[in-house]
This record gives C-alpha cells, sequence and structure tokens, in this order.
C-alpha cells in the first residue's frame, strides 16, 4: 500500500477515536441542562462518569490535528486556514469546556457551578454541531483555487448540506451520551438516560439515514453504501436495544453508527482529501502530502506508540469501570470565595504546644464557616 | 494594521499567556510527584497534606494551560497557513510526536492520578504522576525541537521545485544543538518557576504559622515545603546560568543578529563590552542607542570565552544578509524589545536568589521564622520567574525577526532553507477574521487570567489541610470483595 494512503487511513482512525470518544463525553456535556436540571448531585454524576476519561479523550483531536499537518501539510494549511471561523469558534467551546470541568468542583457556590455548567452544555453542543458541518463541507466539496486556497468565504459553508450534517453529529452524540450515561450511571440518572435514548434513537435513526443517503448519492462511490448499510443496520440496533434498555447494546449500536458515519465520510473522499468544486484544484493524497521519507518516519512512530495508547487508555475504563451513582458522590470538595471567619481560623485555638488538639478544632470550626452561606 | 501584523500579534499574545501556565505545568508534576514519593516511602502524613495541596494548585493551573494549547496547534494552519506549507514536512513530525508520545501519556494519567486515589495501589498510583511528569518534560522536549527548527533548520533540504522545506534527518532534526540547548534550559526555567513557587508559598505560610504561635506545625509541614523548593530553586538556577551561557554561545555563531541586537553592538568590534544600561531613539536606528554602563570585554567573553575576541556588529550584518538574501529588507530586529527583554530575562533571576538566599538565612539549623520579610520577599519572588520566562520567549522570537525560518548560513545549520515572517501568513485570512479572532481570545484569555488568579490564591491562602487519611485501597477497612460495601462508599475524588 502506498504511505499517502496509510497515511489518509491513520487519519480517518484518529478521528474515529475522537469522535466516538470525544462524542460520548460532548453529549454528556450537552445533557447536563436536561438530565441535570434537578438537583447538582445529579450533575455530579453527569460529569464525573466522564471525569477521568474526557482529557486523554480530546487528545485524539490533537493528534489528529498534529498528524494531519506532519503527513498532508496543504490540507491542514488549507482547511485551517479557510474553515477559520468555525475552528474559532470550536477553539473558544473548548477551551471554556476544559477549564469548566477542572475548575466546577473547586468553589463551592451555586452561582458559581451555574456558570461551569453553562460553559460545559456550551462548550459541548458549539464543537458537535460544528464538526459535522465541517466535515459535511469536506466530503460535498468547496471552492479552491488554483493554489489549493479556500475562497469560498464563511457563508458557503452554511449550505443545507452541512447544516444537516451538523444535526446529524449533534444528534449523534446526544444519543451516544445519553446511552453513555445509562450504561455508566447508576439510579435515576440511569434510568432517565435509558428512557432519553430511547425517545431520540428514532430521530436520530431518521436524520443520520437521510443524510446518509443524500451524502452517498451525491458525492460517494459504490462500496461506500456498505458504511450507509452499517450505520442504519446500527441504528435499527439503537432503537431497539435503547427501547428494551440493553444499556451494553445500545452503546456498541452507537460506537458503531459513529465509526460507520467516518467510514462513509472518508471513503467518499478518498483519493481526494479535499474536493474542490473545480477537480483539477482538488487536494488530494498524492498533491497535499509530505514527503515519503517523513511519512516513513511517521509510520513508524505511529505503529510503535499508537497500540500503546490503546493499551493504557484501555486500562483506564477499565479502573473506572464501575458505576457512579448519586450516594458515592462526595461532599464538595470546594472552598468560598469569602475567606474563613478569623476565630474560626484557629488563632484563638492554637496555642504553641498543643499540637493536634488545636488543630483538629481549628478544622472543625473552619469547616463550619465555609458551608455557612455568608459566613461574616 | 495589516494581516501580518494583527497575525503576529495574535500569536505573540497567545503563546506568552500560555507560557504563564506551561512552565509551572512543568515544573510543579516532578515536584508534587516527590512529595508523594516522600509520603509513600515514609508513610508520613504530612507529605501527603503537601502532595493534596500543591496537587489542586497543579491541576487548577494544568487545566488552562491545556486549554489555552490546543490554540497552539491550530493557530499554524489558521493564521500561519503559508509557513505550514513551507515547513509541514519538518515542522509537523515534532508536532505529531508531541501528541502520541506525550499529550496521550498526560492527559490519561492525570485522569488516573486525579481519580484513582481509592482504586489505584498506592504504588501504581503514585507512578501515574511520575508518568504525568515525564510526560509534561517529552512534550516540552518535542514543541523545542519544532521551535529550535525555525531558529536553526537542519536535517532538511529545499525542494526548488515545489519551493519547500523536506526532512531528510529525523536523528538531526531532533538532536538540533539549539533543542539541545533549549531544552535543558526551559526545564530548568520550569523548575525555578515551581521551585520558587513551592518555597515562596510554603515560606509565607511559614512566618504565618509561626506569628499565630503553631511552631508545630510551621516545623513539621511549611519548613520541609520551602526546603524542597529552594533545593529545587538552587539546583536549577546554577542549571539555568549553565544551559544560558551555553545557549547564548551557540546564538552568536547561528544567530548572530539576534545578540548583536541584544547587545545593540552597532560596528564590528573586538573584545565587544556588555552594556547594562542604554538609551535609543524609537526609529530602530542602531546608531540612535547611546550605552550608559558597560562592562568592558564582556560581551565578547560570553559569546566566545575569551575577552578580546571579534564580534559582527548591526551594521555589518545587515550588509551581508543584503548581499545573501536581497536588498529592501530590514534585517534587523527591534533593538529595544531585543536589548531590554534580554536583560529582563536575566534581570528577573534576581526574585528568585533573593528568596533562595533569605531562605538560606531564616531557616539556617533547623530554624522557622516569623520575620515579616521573609513572607514578604516570598510574594515578592513567586511571579518573577514567570515574567523572566516570558521576556525570554519574547526575546527568542523577537530577535528572530524578520525571519520565521531563520538562514543558518553556518557549518551546523543548512543552507538553503529560510523564511521570511511576512510569507507565512495566511492570504486567504482577512484583517476582519484576525481581528474577530484575536479580540475573542483577549477577552477570553482575559477573563480565565482573572479566574485562574484567584483559583490559585483562594487555594494558596487555604493552606495545606490539617489532616489527610490514607485514601489507598491498602488503607481500606472495609472488605474490598464485598460489593455492597464498595457500592455506596463515597468516592475519595469527584468533581
Amino acid at each position: 500500500m502506498e504511505l499517502t494512503t496509510v497515511w489518509f487511513l491513520l487519519i480517518a482512525v484518529l478521528w474515529t477515536g475522537y469522535l466516538v470518544l470525544e462524542g460520548f463525553d460532548f453529549g454528556v456535556g450537552m445533557l447536563l441542562p436536561v438530565l441535570g436540571r434537578r438537583n447538582n448531585t445529579d450533575r455530579r454524576v453527569m460529569i464525573n462518569t466522564i471525569g477521568p476519561v474526557w482529557d486523554g479523550n480530546e487528545v485524539w483531536l490533537l493528534t489528529a490535528g498534529g498528524a494531519t499537518f506532519a503527513a498532508f501539510p496543504e490540507w491542514y494549511a488549507t482547511l485551517f486556514s479557510g474553515f477559520y471561523l468555525p475552528l474559532l469558534l470550536i477553539l473558544l467551546a473548548l477551551i471554556i469546556r476544559v477549564v469548566a470541568f477542572e475548575w466546577r468542583g473547586k468553589i463551592d457556590d451555586d452561582r458559581w457551578r451555574a456558570r461551569a455548567d453553562l460553559a460545559l452544555t456550551v462548550g459541548s453542543w458549539v464543537p458537535a454541531v460544528l464538526w459535522g458541518v465541517a466535515f459535511a463541507n469536506i466530503v460535498r466539496g468547496v471552492e479552491l483555487d488554483a493554489d489549493h486556497q479556500y475562497v469560498g468565504g464563511f457563508v458557503a459553508l452554511l449550505n443545507p448540506f452541512a447544516l444537516l450534517g451538523g444535526a446529524v453529529t449533534a444528534l449523534l452524540f446526544l444519543t451516544h451520551g445519553a446511552v453513555f450515561l445509562a450504561l455508566k450511571s447508576a439510579g435515576d440518572v440511569r434510568e432517565r438516560a435509558g428512557a432519553l435514548a430511547a425517545h431520540i434513537a428514532p430521530v436520530t435513526l431518521a436524520v443520520t439515514a437521510a443524510w446518509a443517503v443524500w451524502a452517498q448519492l451525491a458525492y460517494s462511490v459504490a462500496w461506500t453504501w456498505g458504511a450507509v448499510g452499517l450505520a442504519a443496520a446500527a441504528l435499527l440496533v439503537l432503537v431497539r436495544a435503547t427501547r428494551d434498555r440493553r444499556e451494553g447494546w445500545a452503546f456498541v449500536a452507537s460506537a458503531v453508527t459513529i465509526v460507520a458515519a467516518v467510514v462513509l465520510i472518508f471513503g467518499s473522499l478518498f483519493p481526494d482529501v479535499m474536493p474542490a468544486f473545480d477537480p483539477a484544484h482538488s487536494l488530494t493524497v498524492t498533491n497535499a502530502s509530505s514527503t515519503d521519507y517523513t511519512l516513513t518516519v511517521m509510520t513508524w512512530v505511529a505503529v510503535a506508540l499508537t497500540p500503546l495508547v490503546l493499551l493504557y487508555q484501555g486500562w483506564t475504563y477499565w479502573v473506572f469501570r464501575k458505576r457512579v451513582s448519586a450516594e458515592q458522590i462526595p461532599a464538595s470538595v470546594g472552598l468560598t470565595f469569602a475567606r474563613r471567619a478569623p476565630a474560626a481560623a484557629g488563632v484563638g485555638t492554637r496555642r504553641p504546644g498543643d499540637g493536634g488538639a488545636g488543630i483538629a478544632a481549628g478544622s472543625d470550626a473552619g469547616s463550619d464557616a465555609t458551608d455557612r452561606p455568608t459566613a461574616s | 494594521m495589516e494581516a501580518l501584523d494583527l497575525a503576529r500579534w495574535q500569536f505573540g499574545v497567545t503563546t506568552v499567556y500560555h507560557f504563564i501556565f506551561v512552565p509551572l505545568t512543568i515544573g510543579l508534576s516532578p515536584l508534587v510527584a516527590l512529595m508523594q514519593t516522600f509520603w509513600v516511602r515514609t508513610g508520613d502524613e504530612k507529605w501527603l497534606r503537601l502532595t493534596k495541596f500543591f496537587g489542586k494548585l497543579f491541576l487548577i493551573n494544568f487545566a488552562i494551560g491545556v486549554a489555552t494549547g490546543i490554540v497552539q496547534e491550530f493557530q499554524f494552519g489558521m493564521n500561519w497557513s503559508e509557513y505550514s506549507r513551507f515547513v509541514g514536512d519538518v515542522f509537523g513530525a515534532p508536532l505529531a510526536m508531541e501528541a502520541l508520545a506525550a499529550f496521550f501519556v498526560e492527559s490519561t494519567f492525570l485522569g488516573l492520578w486525579i481519580f484513582g486515589w481509592d482504586k489505584l495501589p498506592k504504588k501504581i498510583h503514585l507512578a501515574c504522576i511520575w508518568a504525568v511528569a515525564l510526560a509534561t518534560n517529552l512534550s516540552a522536549f518535542f514543541i523545542l525541537a519544532a521551535n529550535s527548527w525555525m531558529q536553526h533548520p537542519v536535517g532538511a533540504i529545499l525542494n526548488t521545485e515545489t519551493g519547500r522545506a523536506e526532512m531528510v534527518d529525523i536523528v538531526a532534526v531532533l538532536t538540533n544543538p539549539t533543542v539541545l540547548a533549549a531544552f535543558p534550559h526551559t526545564i530548568t526555567a520550569a523548575l525555578l518557576t515551581a521551585g520558587t513557587f513551592v518555597a515562596g508559598i510554603g515560606a509565607w505560610w511559614m512566618v504565618r504559622t509561626v506569628r499565630r504561635g503553631d511552631v508545630d506545625l510551621a516545623r513539621t509541614v511549611y519548613r520541609p515545603a520551602v526546603v524542597l523548593g529552594t533545593i529545587t530553586m538552587l539546583v536549577a538556577g546554577v542549571g539555568l546560568g549553565v544551559t544560558g551561557d551555553w545557549q547564548a554561545k551557540l546564538m552568536f555563531v547561528q544567530q548572530p543578529m539576534k545578540m548583536a541586537a541584544a547587545e545593540a553592538l552597532c560596528e564590528s568590534t573586538d573584545g565587544a563590552a556588555f552594556s547594562i544600561l542604554a538609551i535609543g531613539d524609537l526609529a530602530n536606528d542602531c546608531d540612535g542607542v547611546s550605552h550608559l554602563i558597560e562592562i568592558p570585554g564582556m560581551t565578547a567573553f560570553l559569546a566566545t570565552g575569551e575577552f578580546d575576541a571579534p564580534l559582527d556588529g548591526v551594521h555589518d550584518l545587515q550588509a551581508q544578509y543584503e548581499e545573501k538574501y536581497g536588498a529592501g529588507v530590514d534585517y534587523t530586529p527591534n533593538l529595544a524589545v531585543t536589548y531590554w527583554s534580554f536583560r529582563l530575562m536575566i534581570g528577573m533571576a534576581a526574585g528568585s536568589a533573593l528568596l533562595a538566599v533569605a531562605v538560606l538565612w531564616f531557616t539556617r539549623r533547623g530554624r522557622v521564622s516569623d520575620n515579616p520579610w521573609l513572607a514578604r520577599i516570598a510574594l515578592a519572588a513567586i511571579p518573577t520567574p514567570f515574567l523572566a520566562s516570558a521576556f525570554g520567549w519574547i526575546f527568542t522570537e523577537m530577535g528572530r525577526q524578520p525571519w520565521v525560518v531563520v538562514p543558518n548560513p553556518n557549518p551546523s545549520g543548512v543552507d538553503g532553507v529560510w523564511l521570511l515572517t511576512a510569507r507565512g501568513v495566511s492570504t486567504v485570512v482577512s484583517p476582519a477574521m484576525v481581528i474577530t479572532s484575536m479580540a475573542a481570545f483577549t477577552l477570553l484569555y482575559g477573563v480565565l487570567a482573572v479566574i485562574w488568579f484567584k483559583l490559585m490564591h483562594r487555594f494558596a491562602v487555604e493552606g495545606v489541610a490539617d489532616s489527610e487519611h490514607d485514601p489507598s485501597p491498602e488503607a481500606r477497612t472495609d472488605d474490598p470483595d464485598d460489593p455492597d460495601s464498595a457500592a455506596d462508599r463515597p468516592l475519595s475524588f469527584a468533581y
């Protein structure tokens, strides 16, 4: 196989990893105001199902980006400068999402948490929609000039096919997130996530099928009917499994649907990486690629490291395989921005030499003060 | 302003901002790992308390470093697509390696460390934070290898047909003498940042607890943190000086214009002096600079090890560059920025040095101190290494202008591979788009900086917890095989 083909496949694999893994943690973030509307404990159950893994999932994107830069610099340059505004919005969304995960629990305050929840929700919805818009545009083809520069402008990206693509990724991630939550949480959240998944699965089936058939008929080659068929079968299993609350099967089905969608997208492109309206201007695996030497080096690196990544990421999922329930959620470890009241901080109770007892007294008084809404 | 200037400003703002958080992440991860190692080895609870205390600060900081790092990888393609086309064959490789070899390890094992306290055996949990520490340092290596290639292209040739650089030797790229000097310099700077941070916060708390009368707490918990931070500062400080000297000597060979500009050395001179204070006009005219305080022969000595060695000045270098790369381009970087950022980078080291001396004096032979001056110096010293790093990057990146890939007509670099910054900017991105993204990033970054500071401050003034129970599975008293007791037990950590 040509090295350029190998790298086309590897980048498809990296995007598959990203969309399948980050797909469900986008879904969890998107569902925060829906399934988590009742109370903070429910929201914390939801966030903690993905707590240990969302960061590792996001690295699949950075790797896909870095691999595109290394293997197909022309593709990277045209895509990133051409899809400037959508990528800007995705970046802003990812930034607020990352800090919200880590900072949310640091301050024990309802307004603080509400803002972090908003950042998580918006930060999950925006990329969930825009990745679909971006990929649908690549499938559809864009206006490139003879130098392979994107000259179509921003508004041209908002065509019906691309917008429907955005709806597809949003629905897929929403469903994927709901079935993940049904699989990974316990109690009330699990129940409601399962019910919601059963409700939206038929909608996801209809919209995804419509887009996939459109993509297949208008832009793809014969063999990707296989991917469309696989997606349809997986979606039918998904509808059935969510109705029967077969949580494991439902998750497998939604994951396979995303895999099939990536196969359809990349299958329709090959051997182009970015088809142009004028086929003479298209970026292909050949004219966008790095040299054979660079591809050879990167192939060795990828072959050596990717199995390791799968191994330790897989191990992480094993370590955190248990369901998260409301009973397991500890009291908030966050502080309040208001400082501990001076009397409670231990000045009065701590004397030189009374060591442990004084410290313990200070501690109790302190935590009392932080629990009070207005300490001073 | 044109798209070029805006794109440069955006790169400067987002990169300097990103690098506020990165050195603390790089430096603090091994220190937190060390604290946890002490706890696992000795079972001494104070090290667990310190691990948790500095671990929280580490995590608050880590999040914003990761978030702002995503922008860095996308920005090359968004604002600098022509640069990306030119260098992608070479420059993309270390970036992809960084993601595959370092980012995956860092993010996955950090997740295991944060959430795994009560799930993983003690030693495996400890190995997770060490994996994070090694991976953050490894990622620094790959990104510096990429940057060093821009400073000093090696292992590549120019394909005259496509007009692009092509990699011919990955080993040369990864063993570029520039990265071999820049990497230890950056890592020691990060360790100085983290050492100052730990010693600074520890010393402030030590003074505070002694003044509250709790000498015991100051002695048993805060003093060991101060000692650990100060040892780190001392080791890192020596390393920083050695690697800085090494790097400077390399720069005089590889980028003579950058160093001539840093010294505002206009004419080629034998035994050039080191300028300590100079004033110039704002027209970037070298002859308009007057040197007020100088150390004779010092620049020549720093550059070559000999006090009377000859060095090229800005004027001669400009003439040489015009001959080689064409007239009509000003090959002189901004003199004021280069001159002052170089001096401020070095000068900021005084902050950490002062704190180290103060700590060594006030805590000599097992003492704890309630001296308010120690607390003041501690607080004042904490930001100085952050500023030094920022000035260091401003110096090294502004000093190579007008080049984005610097030509290296010297024995160790490849000839023929170079690119002017002006030629690297995206051609399809309008000034309005760059203004939009720059405004969005600046605004968001401003807000996040305020929140980051408030959180770091709040958790720092909270102090070390009065006690921490051992959360490890080994210390558990209930039956780990009994599913009922395991299911309902609250997690030791949750968001």
